[in-house]
């Protein structure tokens, strides 16, 4: 091993700057997180008599209690449990759909060939360049006339047809390198549509079903501006309402729970990350058909 | 019965006609090899056959039916590709049934259908591997036994043997031909290789940019190359082809090469038109119709004609050995037996096998005799 490294021999000044900038990055990186972890454990009185970075005198793990179930948010003293339960209902469903219907457009874009099909994969992927923003409205009157404002359906429905750019993007890259004499086999074999879909397709396809699951999942449960703009109070997620959370803070400004609130809110992707992020990886480089 | 007929198809994409009007009448039980050149149509051809594209206009009946608008899987065909196309994550017994699960044959039919083509192929020890775990001669049969399971009206190769290595090629070269002598159904085979086409067909259409040049039996196609093009693509090495002038000697035309010292007089096949006579003329040659003087060709016991030339380089290949020659000034191809040595430079004696000689017209490169 040692003798395959580029850096074989005897350590040398050179690999020592590479190292040095390495851990440096790394410890930038991850600044942020640490300085939140731990103040997600230590109480207000002491962040305030001391500063925002510290390390803890006496571990507060009651600020995760608070942040959980009790702490009040916009008049509700209920923790961001509900919350965290609103962007499950969003983000599960949504992920689910989006990536199961991007894989049914990626399969019929690059393995069934019609008139247009280029067009309409180009027309269907300018959604991952348009800019959120620019949807907002769009989205609000087409939530109104659908009758889903200010609900988590019409989150899941946003969050669904605005993920098939990325998913259809990913399954029809992926997808075309099937190929094509294996689709004629299974027409002449009788297969249809959704047969060759289910029966060969979707076998070839976990690697690719897990970039877009683990794709999807982090996008729509870090998504912060459909989820303050189209909801309010009980509806929104938790992204929406850590910032609701941070507002409402009266007297002492509560770092502590505050932290505590924002670690809990992000565990599900670091989990996902954890253990999802060497399939993710994988499965950006994997082929269809070995 | 005729087993597949095409009249008159064509086939365009955008302003380039791939398919300039084929016809063809394929009977019943015959093993069909379109051979050609890459870009000659006959894989757009097979896939128009199978259904699995349009063609622009022109009929296709298989079995008697016409298919024309028919989808592929109501053809009753079977395929086998070049890639073998098998399904990745199915095991063998799988990919074997599967057109059956698709028809929703009964189970117990299914079963027998797969024991009858595994015994037939010799892969009943392969039944419940995948496919990555299979040789390229493995997967090869089981490609084959998936088409051979449904019993189809016609059978359709898609260059099924280019990407086996040279060894194992001959082999299934020879098994698949063996296969077709006992079961004798009907097959339509594409390949580029001139080869396989020999070896496997009973009837051979030669294609090139987009048009039938000849089909007929292996033995006439090589023999009786209806034009240039055929008499330069069949055949390893290929015929020679060397222009030359017809003169009338008496009562017996006469081809003759070159002009000068280097002049050669070679009799003319008798059945050449009269109108001929005096006119240049395109003299095909097999290069095996050019060996040592010792060889005596077909039942003839005498000796034949033969012409003295100078030998530019030999080519020994082992079974024989290729000379270049110079005949009448033009460079040709002859093959000698394997022990003959031939000094480069030197002048050398060949015997030549007129019997065969071919005569295409320069302008038409049509056969004239």
């Amino acid at each position: 091993m040692r003798e395959q490294s580029g850096f074989a021999g005897p350590p040398s000044v050179g690999r020592a700057v590479v190292y040095a900038v390495v851990i440096l990055l790394a410890a930038g990186y991850l600044v942020p997180m640490v300085v939140v972890v731990l103040n997600s454990l230590r109480t207000a009185e002491e962040i305030a008599q001391t500063s925002m970075i510290g390390w803890p005198k006496v571990w507060a793990f009651q600020n995760y209690t608070a942040a959980w179930s009790d702490f009040c948010i916009a008049q509700t003293c209920s923790g961001i449990r509900p919350y965290m339960l609103n962007s499950a209902l969003v983000t599960l469903p949504a992920t689910v759909f989006s990536t199961l219907l991007g894989a049914v457009a990626g399969y019929a874009i690059s393995l069934w060939r019609f008139r247009g099909d280029s067009w309409i994969f180009a027309l269907v992927t300018l959604g991952v360049f348009l800019p959120e923003q620019m949807r907002l409205i769009p989205w609000t009157i087409v939530l109104r006339d659908v009758g889903l404002t200010n609900t988590l359906s019409g989150l899941v429905m946003i969050h669904t047809i605005q993920g098939l750019s990325f998913t259809t993007l990913f399954c029809r890259n992926y997808y075309v390198a099937i190929p094509q004499d294996l689709m004629k086999a299974a027409r002449i074999d009788g297969a249809g549509f959704f047969r060759i879909f289910h029966r060969i397709v979707m076998p070839l396809s976990p690697p690719i079903l897990i970039v877009t699951v683990i794709w999807q999942f982090t996008h729509i449960w870090n998504e912060f501006l459909y989820g303050v703009t189209f909801t309010t109070g009980t509806q929104q997620p938790v992204t929406a309402a850590l910032i609701a959370l941070s507002a409402s803070v009266a007297d002492v400004p509560q770092y502590g729970v505050q932290s505590a609130a924002v670690v809990v809110a992000a565990v599900p992707t670091l989990l996902v990350y954890l253990f999802g992020g060497r399939y993710f990886v994988r499965g950006l480089t994997a082929g269809a058909v070995k | 019965m005729s087993a597949l007929v095409i009249r008159d198809l064509r086939k365009r994409f955008g302003t380039t006609d791939v398919l300039k009007g084929i016809d063809l009448d394929i009977d019943s039980g015959d093993f069909t090899v379109l051979v050609g050149p890459s870009g000659c149509g006959k894989s757009t051809l097979l896939n128009i056959i199978a259904g699995l594209e349009t063609a622009t206009s022109g009929e296709i009946e298989i079995g008697g039916r016409v298919v024309t608008a028919v989808p592929p899987k109501d053809r009753d065909i079977a395929m086998v590709f070049q890639t073998y196309a098998l399904y990745p994550s199915m095991t063998v017994r799988q990919n074997i049934t599967f057109g059956m699960e698709c028809r929703n044959v009964p189970k117990a039919q299914q079963a027998e259908a797969l024991e009858r083509v595994a015994k037939l192929l010799q892969i009943e020890p392969l039944l419940a591997r995948k496919p990555a775990q299979l040789s390229g001669g493995q997967r090869q049969r089981v490609a084959m036994g998936r088409a051979l399971v449904r019993d189809p009206k016609l059978f359709l190769f898609d260059e099924p043997l280019s990407n086996l290595d040279a060894k194992l090629r001959v082999e299934m070269r020879m098994e698949i031909k063996q296969l077709h002598a006992r079961i004798g159904a009907s097959i339509v085979y594409v390949t580029h290789d001139q080869i396989e086409a020999m070896t496997m067909a009973t009837r051979i259409a030669v294609m090139n940019q987009g048009e039938v040049q000849q089909f007929a039996d292996p033995d006439t196609v090589y023999n009786r190359p209806a034009n240039l093009f055929v008499a330069r693509f069949m055949g390893a090495p290929p015929m020679n082809t060397i222009p030359a002038t017809l003169e009338g000697e008496g009562d017996r035309p006469v081809v003759v090469i070159g002009a000068g010292e280097h002049v050669v007089r070679l009799p003319a096949p008798p059945s050449i038109g009269r109108e001929w006579l005096g006119k240049s003329v395109i003299v095909g040659i097999r290069p095996e119709c050019i060996a040592e003087p010792t060889r005596l060709f077909g039942s003839s016991t005498a000796a034949g004609l033969t012409i003295t030339a100078p030998v530019e380089m030999t080519e020994p290949t082992g079974a024989e050995t290729i000379v270049v020659l110079r005949l009448g000034g033009q460079k040709v191809l002859g093959r000698v037996a394997p022990d003959i040595r031939l000094a480069n430079g030197a002048l050398a004696t060949f015997a030549v096998d007129t019997r065969k000689l071919c005569l295409f017209d320069p302008q038409t490169e049509r056969l004239i005799a």
